[in-house]
C-alpha cells in the first residue's frame, strides 16, 4: 500500500474528542466525553506507526494486540478491529473509558516519545461502542464441554473469567449479591464516566455467549464455596468478590451523620439511582460544601457526583501532592474543569460537630513530603501548628478499601494476614477447583487488572478441567492438571521423545 | 428472572404484618439472628429485615414488618398473597451464637418479638431453660404469644398500659426475671434501640451477658458501604458483616440512635408525598386519619407507630 509511515508523516496532534462543556455537564449525569466519530477514529488510527517493537502490547495488562486492531480501523474493516480486540478483551467499550491508559499502553507508545501518544483508549472505546450499536457479538459457535463453572461476583474479574469459560464451552453461572450485575462498574463508576447502557450492553453480550447471571445471591451465606463444588455440581469456581470494605480515618467525629464512605455515596447514587429521588426511593445525603478525602479515581467520582447534585463547593483533601495523586489524569483534569478545589498536602485531623449530630466543618493539618515510604512515594509528615478549618457539611472518605470479610467468614479458603485470598501463581486457592482473582487477591487495583486476573484464572481453570485451550496449546503455566504429561514438563514435550518410550 | 413469591400473609394490627416468602435456598441456609435485604420493586430502596422464622420443609422464610415509612407502607398495601418481591438477598450477618447457656432470657420489644423468636427456639432445642419477656404498648398490639410461648419455659408479658401482664416496660420484666432466678447465663434482647439500651442498663449491674441485635441503616448489607457502622466499645464495626449481634454492654446506643436519623428529612418528605398520592380505599383507616408524617419521626422499623 502506501509508503511506510514515519513520525514526520503522521498527524502531529492527537485527534480531539468532543466533551460536554464543564458549565453544562455539572448540571447533568450524561457522559462527559462524547467519543470519536468515524472520521476521528480514522485520523487517529493513521497516527499509529505500527512499529515493530509494540511497547503498547506489553504495556497492556491483558496484552491486547493494539497495533493489530488499529491497523484494521485504518483499513476500515471495523468488524475485524472488534474481533482483534475481543480476542483478548471482551469489554472494550468499558475499558476504553475507564483504563488508566497514560500509565499503560499510551504511556509507553513510541509516538509518545516525540509527539502526543496515539489515543489508544479512545480508539478502543470507539470500536466497542460501534459493536454495541451494530449488535456485533463474538464467538458464533461454541463446542460445549460437560463442565459447570460458578463465578462469584459480577464485577470486572468475574465477567472476564465468565466470558472465557463460556467461550471454552462451559456452562457458566455468575452470582451477584446486588439486584443488578456489573459489580463496581455498576455501583462504583458514575454514569457520566460509564453509562449504565454500556454495562447493560456488555453484560447482554455475555448472556448471548450463554453466561447466566443470578442476582440477589450472597455466596458464602446463601450457600458456601465448598457447597458449590460438593452439592451444587460445579466443577470449578472463580471468586472475584472485590475489596469493597471501606476504610474510615478513625479521627474524632467520623461517625457524625454528615460523614460517609465514597462507596456509600456512589452506591446510593449510581446503583440505587438516589439522584432521581423521589422517583427512586433511596435517599442521598445532601451537602452544600462537601469535603472529599482522598485523590484516587473513586474520590474524583465522588466529588463530581456531589457537584452534579448541586453542591456549591467541593474540596479535594489529599495528604500527598499532585504528583502522587493516583487518579487517572483525565479525571483530575475534568474535576478541575468542573470547579473542584484541590487542597494538596492537607490531612484531616478532626471532623467538627454542629451540635445536632451533623457536620459543621473539618479541621486539617498541612503536610510536607519526607523520605520515601514502602510504596516508593515520599511520605507525608504533618507540619506542626499548621491546623486550619474548612467549613463543610458533608465529608466523604475515599481513602481506600479492605478485603470483604464474607469469604473468610464462610469458607475454608486460606487468607493472608490482611484478609485477602491467598493464591498461587496460577490463581488457584487452597481449595481444589477454586480460583480467585482481582481485588480480593491483590487489594484495590484497576478494572483492567481485575479483568486480566479473571482471564488468567480462566486459563488455569481450563487446564484444571482438562479443556484444550486453543490460545495456548502447550504453554500451560505450572502445575495444572495437564502440566506434566508422560513425565515431561510441557516445555520439554515433543513427539520425538515420547516415541522413544 | 427470580421470583420471591409471597405465599402467606397475616396482619397483626393496622401497622404490623407478616409475610411468608418462598425462597427454598434461603430457608435451608437461614440461622437465628440473620437478616435479609428486601427490595420490593425496581425503583425501591433496599431495606434490612430480620428473619423471624424459616421453614426448611416448606422452603419459606417469614418476615414481620411494621409500616412506618414510605417503603414499609407501600409494601403493606402491595404485598398481597401471590405477589412477588423484586429482590430478597441473604441470609446476611453472622448467625447468633447459640451457646451452651443453661438459662437464657429472650426479650422482645414490640416488633422485636419476631426476630428474637428463632433464637429462643434454638436455645430451647439446645436444652436450655428459656424465659421469654415480651413488651407491647397494649394488648391489641400483641402477636405470636402462643408461638413464642411454646418455646419458652416461662413467659413474662409487659404492656405499657397494663392491658395484659405486668404494667410497665420490658425492663420491669427483666427485674422480675432477675429477682426470681439467680442463675441466668445470658440475655438476648431485640427491639427499638432505646429499649435495648434500657435493657442493657438493667442487666449491667448484674454482670449478666446481654446480646443485642442492631438495626442501623444499610444499603448493600454486604460490608461495602459502611453506612451501618456502629461503635462497640472503642471499636467501629459494620453491623451487616461484623454483626448484627453485639455485646449490649459495649454498644454506644446514643450514636446508633443519632445515625438512624440520618435521612429523617428525606424520609418524612417521601412518606408525606406517598400519603398524598394514594388516598385510596385500600389504605387502612388509621393511615388516612392520623397525621402520620409528623409522628413517624424515627425511621426505625422496630419503633411502634402511635395509634397503631
Amino acid at each position: 500500500m502506501a509508503k511506510k509511515k514515519t513520525i514526520r508523516t503522521i498527524p502531529r496532534e492527537r485527534t480531539p474528542m468532543r466533551e460536554q462543556p464543564p458549565e453544562e455537564r455539572v448540571k447533568n449525569f450524561a457522559e462527559v466525553a462524547c467519543g470519536f466519530g468515524q472520521e476521528d477514529a480514522l485520523r487517529e488510527a493513521e497516527r499509529c506507526l505500527l512499529c515493530p517493537e509494540q511497547p503498547c502490547v506489553s504495556g497492556c495488562p491483558v496484552g491486547i494486540d493494539i497495533p493489530g486492531f488499529i491497523q484494521k480501523i485504518g483499513q476500515k474493516d471495523f468488524r475485524a478491529a472488534y474481533d482483534v480486540l475481543t480476542d483478548t478483551n471482551l469489554l472494550p467499550a468499558i475499558c476504553g473509558r475507564v483504563c488508566p491508559q497514560e500509565n499503560q499502553c499510551e504511556g509507553v507508545c513510541t509516538v509518545g516519545e516525540s509527539l502526543e501518544p496515539v489515543a489508544i483508549g479512545r480508539l478502543e472505546r470507539w470500536v466497542g461502542d460501534k459493536a454495541i450499536a451494530e449488535g456485533w457479538a463474538g464467538a458464533p459457535y461454541i463446542e460445549p464441554v460437560p463442565y459447570r463453572v460458578g463465578i462469584v461476583g459480577s464485577g470486572p474479574a468475574g465477567v472476564a473469567c465468565a466470558a472465557d469459560m463460556a467461550k471454552a464451552g462451559c456452562d457458566v453461572t455468575v452470582y451477584e449479591a446486588f439486584h443488578l450485575p456489573g459489580g463496581v462498574l455498576r455501583y462504583g463508576i458514575p454514569d457520566f464516566r460509564l453509562p449504565n447502557e454500556v454495562i447493560d450492553a456488555e453484560i447482554g453480550r455475555l448472556e448471548k455467549l450463554g453466561v447466566k447471571f443470578e442476582c440477589n445471591t450472597l455466596v458464602g451465606r446463601l450457600f458456601t464455596i465448598e457447597q458449590m463444588i460438593d452439592e451444587l455440581g460445579y466443577h470449578a469456581v472463580f471468586v472475584g468478590t472485590g475489596a469493597g470494605y471501606p476504610t474510615m480515618l478513625g479521627i474524632p467525629g467520623d461517625s457524625l451523620n454528615g460523614v460517609l464512605s465514597a462507596n456509600e455515596l456512589l452506591t446510593r447514587c449510581n446503583l440505587m439511582r438516589a439522584k432521581e429521588f423521589p422517583n427512586y426511593d433511596t435517599p442521598l445525603p445532601l451537602g452544600q460544601r462537601v469535603a472529599v478525602v482522598g485523590a484516587g479515581n473513586t474520590a474524583m467520582d465522588a466529588m463530581r457526583v456531589c457537584r452534579r447534585l448541586g453542591a456549591e463547593k467541593v474540596y479535594c483533601i489529599y495528604r500527598r501532592s499532585r504528583t502522587e495523586c493516583p487518579a487517572r489524569a483525565e479525571e483530575v483534569h475534568h474535576a478541575e474543569e468542573e470547579g473542584i478545589e484541590f487542597h494538596w498536602l492537607t490531612n484531616p485531623v478532626e471532623i467538627l460537630d454542629d451540635g445536632k449530630g451533623g457536620v459543621r466543618g473539618m479541621r486539617c493539618i498541612r503536610m510536607e513530603l519526607g523520605a520515601p515510604d514502602d510504596s516508593g512515594r515520599r511520605r507525608p509528615v504533618p507540619v506542626p501548628g499548621s491546623e486550619h478549618d474548612f467549613e463543610t457539611d458533608l465529608v466523604v472518605f475515599a481513602i481506600g478499601t479492605n478485603a470483604n470479610p464474607i469469604m473468610g467468614q464462610t469458607s475454608t479458603l486460606r487468607l493472608n494476614k490482611r484478609g485477602y485470598i491467598e493464591t498461587d501463581a496460577d490463581l488457584a486457592t487452597s481449595v481444589a477447583g477454586v480460583y480467585a482473582g482481582g481485588d480480593i487477591v491483590t487489594g484495590a487495583a484497576t478494572v483492567i487488572e481485575a479483568m486480566g486476573a479473571g482471564r488468567k484464572a480462566a486459563r488455569s481453570m481450563k487446564a484444571y478441567l482438562g479443556i484444550r485451550d486453543p490460545e495456548r496449546p502447550y504453554a500451560i503455566d505450572g502445575r495444572g492438571a495437564t502440566g506434566r504429561m508422560f513425565g515431561f514438563d510441557p516445555e520439554e514435550r515433543n513427539f520425538a521423545r515420547v516415541r522413544v518410550g | 428472572m427470580q421470583k420471591f413469591e409471597i405465599v402467606a400473609r397475616e396482619d397483626f394490627s393496622d401497622v404490623t404484618y407478616l409475610l411468608e416468602v418462598r425462597h427454598p435456598l434461603m430457608a435451608k441456609a437461614a440461622q437465628p439472628g440473620q437478616f435479609v435485604i428486601v427490595m420490593s420493586h425496581p425503583e425501591g430502596e433496599r431495606i434490612p429485615l430480620t428473619i423471624a422464622d424459616y421453614d426448611r420443609e416448606r422452603g419459606t422464610i417469614t418476615l414481620v414488618i411494621q409500616a412506618v415509612g414510605k417503603t414499609t407502607r407501600e409494601m403493606q398495601r402491595d404485598c398481597v398473597l401471590g405477589s412477588s418481591l423484586y429482590g430478597v438477598t441473604g441470609p446476611m450477618g453472622i448467625p447468633s451464637h447459640v451457646g451452651k447457656a443453661k438459662k437464657v432470657v429472650c426479650v422482645g420489644g414490640g416488633l422485636g418479638v419476631a426476630p428474637v423468636f428463632p433464637q429462643a427456639r434454638a436455645y430451647k432445642e439446645g436444652g436450655a431453660y428459656v424465659i421469654g419477656i415480651v413488651g407491647f404498648r397494649s394488648k391489641e398490639l400483641m402477636f405470636w404469644q402462643d408461638k413464642f410461648g411454646a418455646v419458652c419455659d416461662q413467659l413474662i408479658v409487659c404492656t405499657d398500659d397494663g392491658s395484659a401482664g405486668i404494667k410497665g416496660m420490658v425492663t420491669a420484666g427483666i427485674k422480675k426475671a432477675l429477682r426470681e432466678h439467680d442463675d441466668i447465663d445470658e440475655f438476648v434482647v431485640i427491639g427499638p434501640p432505646v429499649m435495648m439500651k434500657g435493657c442493657a442498663e438493667a442487666t449491667r449491674a448484674h454482670k449478666v451477658k446481654t446480646m443485642v441485635s442492631l438495626n442501623p441503616l444499610m444499603v448493600d448489607g454486604t460490608g461495602m458501604c459502611g453506612g451501618c457502622r456502629v461503635k462497640i466499645g472503642s471499636e467501629v464495626k459494620f453491623a451487616c458483616v461484623d454483626g448484627p449481634d453485639f455485646d449490649g454492654h459495649l454498644v454506644d446506643f446514643d450514636d446508633l440512635m443519632t445515625r438512624l436519623r440520618r435521612f429523617t428529612e428525606q424520609e418524612k418528605a417521601a412518606a408525606q408525598r406517598w400519603s398524598e398520592n394514594c388516598r385510596m380505599a385500600s389504605v387502612p383507616q388509621s393511615l388516612k386519619t392520623a397525621p402520620p408524617v409528623e409522628e413517624a419521626e424515627l425511621p426505625d422499623p422496630f419503633d411502634e407507630v402511635p395509634g397503631g
